[in-house]
């Protein structure tokens, strides 16, 4: 049991919340109201390149864009675990902030439990550990029919 | 905007050969001053793309491969646009030649590549997107062709048949090619054996990484005329469109795409502005279009192109493949140096490489691989980090 005792941190600070209920930290545009992800490195817009950018929370659920799996594993800055498991990935739209997010899917899932148009949302997952902690990513899980209906 | 000629082109065979890239370089612009008949002391301007793989002299190419071609007081730049480094290079040369500061310009790119992924320089970089993808989701190049391709089946239909078919069709263009990494001609038995890298594309699929040169000597019409040149290849437009915002497409090295809540995008997309720009910039459309070489990173996205450059309506590209049109002796005959398949990357090289494949074409020298009587041929690119690439050339 000595995998609990990790202490969890963000593989990089700023880019989501930790919480069962998580959410993707985007930044909005103060006068456009546009978004963009991650909030730190700001977006395109040429009519507001000098506007202030807010911290704002994004839209937990979505829906998968494409999808596909990185059948080797990727070279680093990526920490691959041994032995690797084929990583899936998502892109998936949120209504409210058209946009597309790239994330991985939460383990369990491979492409063939997928479809374009799928609901996810936002969950916490490890991105790889060490002795002491385990560091988090964001990540895109299915929504149960339990929670497709409470959506509806 | 003016033409340009094409004096000569020359490569260096693609392939995995552990040189430095100095060599393939080199080799490629002594076949270029051959090929145009003209002597390293007549170039007053050599234009490197850059390699960030091979140290400092890769970031400095054009004074790297200057030194190695013998230092004579020639003007120089390097550029770097990542797969668009080639055409940026060419574009320098020619507002250097059109400006009226150099007659003759000589443009080259080479690079000295690893085994496998490309993936960002060591460091850690939390503050840039191409290291944040690798590192917070595994998102390789690759990855992002899959997505595109999975795309592609959910809205058009097309099937994992349709992408192998452009790996068999490019093959049998390879076969003719001696500058091809991969002159070996592929049946679908052989891709549907390679392993699975990004669903739904295979190994056979997704080009590698390798080994080339390439380059062109390019001058004024007045100077080619001046030579005895008196119907060149040219050059009649160049294409470095940065996207508009905003950009509804996930591409690499994004995290995400820009968002549409408050702006609509464009009706035409970043890579359709890319060809858009040439046609205009030439004078000419898509339905006059002979000969094309598109950025093939996967084979997906060679149809993804026929779209993008206006030889089909969405949705249609499946049909043109099918159909023979885009095979040598149909139509619209693409990628018929084999494309990146056949070849693999090599980046600072690849976008000079498919200028000198068109010039061949149009120029009528390309052999058993000629586009009987192609006259304007393009080419399309796109680098990360928004460089479009085109270049539209005719005879």
């Amino acid at each position: 049991m000595t995998k609990d005792t990790k202490i969890q941190v963000p593989a990089v600070e700023g880019f989501f919340t930790i919480e069962e209920e998580a959410h993707l930290i985007g930044g909005r545009y103060k006068n456009s109201g546009g978004y963009c992800f991650p909030k730190s490195l700001g977006g395109s817009d040429p009519n507001f390149s000098e506007d202030e950018i807010e911290e704002v929370l994004l839209s937990r659920v979505g829906k998968i864009w494409s999808y596909t799996n990185s059948a080797y594993p990727p070279p680093p800055p990526f920490i691959a675990a041994e032995p690797y498991e084929p990583i899936v990935i998502a892109a998936v739209e949120l209504e409210e902030e058209k946009m597309v997010i790239l994330g991985q899917v939460v383990n369990g899932y491979s492409v063939e439990d997928l479809s374009v148009g799928m609901q996810v949302e936002v969950k916490v997952g490890t991105l790889y550990e060490d002795s002491e902690c385990r560091y988090l990513t964001w990540m895109w899980k299915p929504l149960s029919e339990e929670q497709k209906q409470d959506k509806n | 905007m003016e033409d340009i000629a094409i004096l000569g082109v020359g490569m260096h065979p693609w392939g995995k050969w552990g040189r430095n890239f100095v060599e393939y370089g080199t080799f490629a612009a002594r076949k270029a001053l051959e090929d145009a008949q003209i002597e390293w002391s007549e170039v007053g301007f050599i234009s490197g793309a850059i390699t960030v793989r091979c140290g400092y002299p890769g970031y400095v190419a054009g004074s790297t491969m200057a030194r190695a071609l013998g230092f004579n007081g020639t003007q120089v730049a390097s550029s770097y646009a990542a797969c668009a480094s080639g055409a940026t290079a060419l574009s320098v040369a020619r507002g250097q030649i059109l400006s009226g500061a150099c007659d003759v310009a000589l443009v080259v790119g080479a690079d000295t590549t690893p085994d496998g992924f490309l993936a960002p320089n060591d460091g850690v970089r939390t503050d840039d997107t191409d290291w944040l993808r690798f590192h917070m989701v595994g998102a390789t190049n690759p990855v992002y062709f899959g997505l595109h391709a999975r795309r592609r089946m959910e809205m058009y239909g097309a099937t994992h048949e349709d992408f192998a078919l452009v790996k068999v069709k490019n093959s049998k263009h390879a076969v003719f090619n001696e500058n091809a990494r991969f002159n070996k001609e592929y049946e679908l038995e052989d891709i549907y054996a390679s392993p699975v890298v990004s669903d739904p594309l295979r190994l056979l699929e997704i080009c590698t990484t390798s080994d080339g040169g390439a380059a062109v000597v390019v001058s004024s019409l007045d100077y080619a005329k001046s030579l005895g040149v008196d119907n060149p290849v040219r050059i009649s437009a160049i294409a470095l469109n940065t996207p508009t915002y905003p950009d509804p497409l996930i591409d690499l090295p994004y995290l995400a795409t820009d968002s549409s809540a408050t702006t609509v995008p464009n009706e035409i997309g970043f890579k359709e502005s890319i060809g858009k720009h040439v046609y205009e910039e030439a004078g000419v459309g898509p339905e006059d279009v002979d000969v094309a070489e598109v950025y093939d990173l996967a084979s997906s996205m060679e149809l993804d192109w026929y779209e993008q450059l206006g030889f089909c309506q969405p949705g249609e590209a499946e049909i043109l493949l099918r159909d023979g049109s885009t095979s040598i002796g149909g139509r619209i005959p693409v990628n018929p140096s084999g494309g990146l398949g056949a070849f693999g990357e090599a980046v600072p090289a690849q976008a000079i490489a498919q200028v000198c494949e068109l010039n061949w074409q149009l120029a009528q020298r390309a052999g058993k691989r000629q586009v009987k009587g192609a006259r304007i041929g393009i080419t399309a690119n796109q680098g990360l980090f928004g460089h479009g690439s085109s270049v539209l050339l005719r005879r």
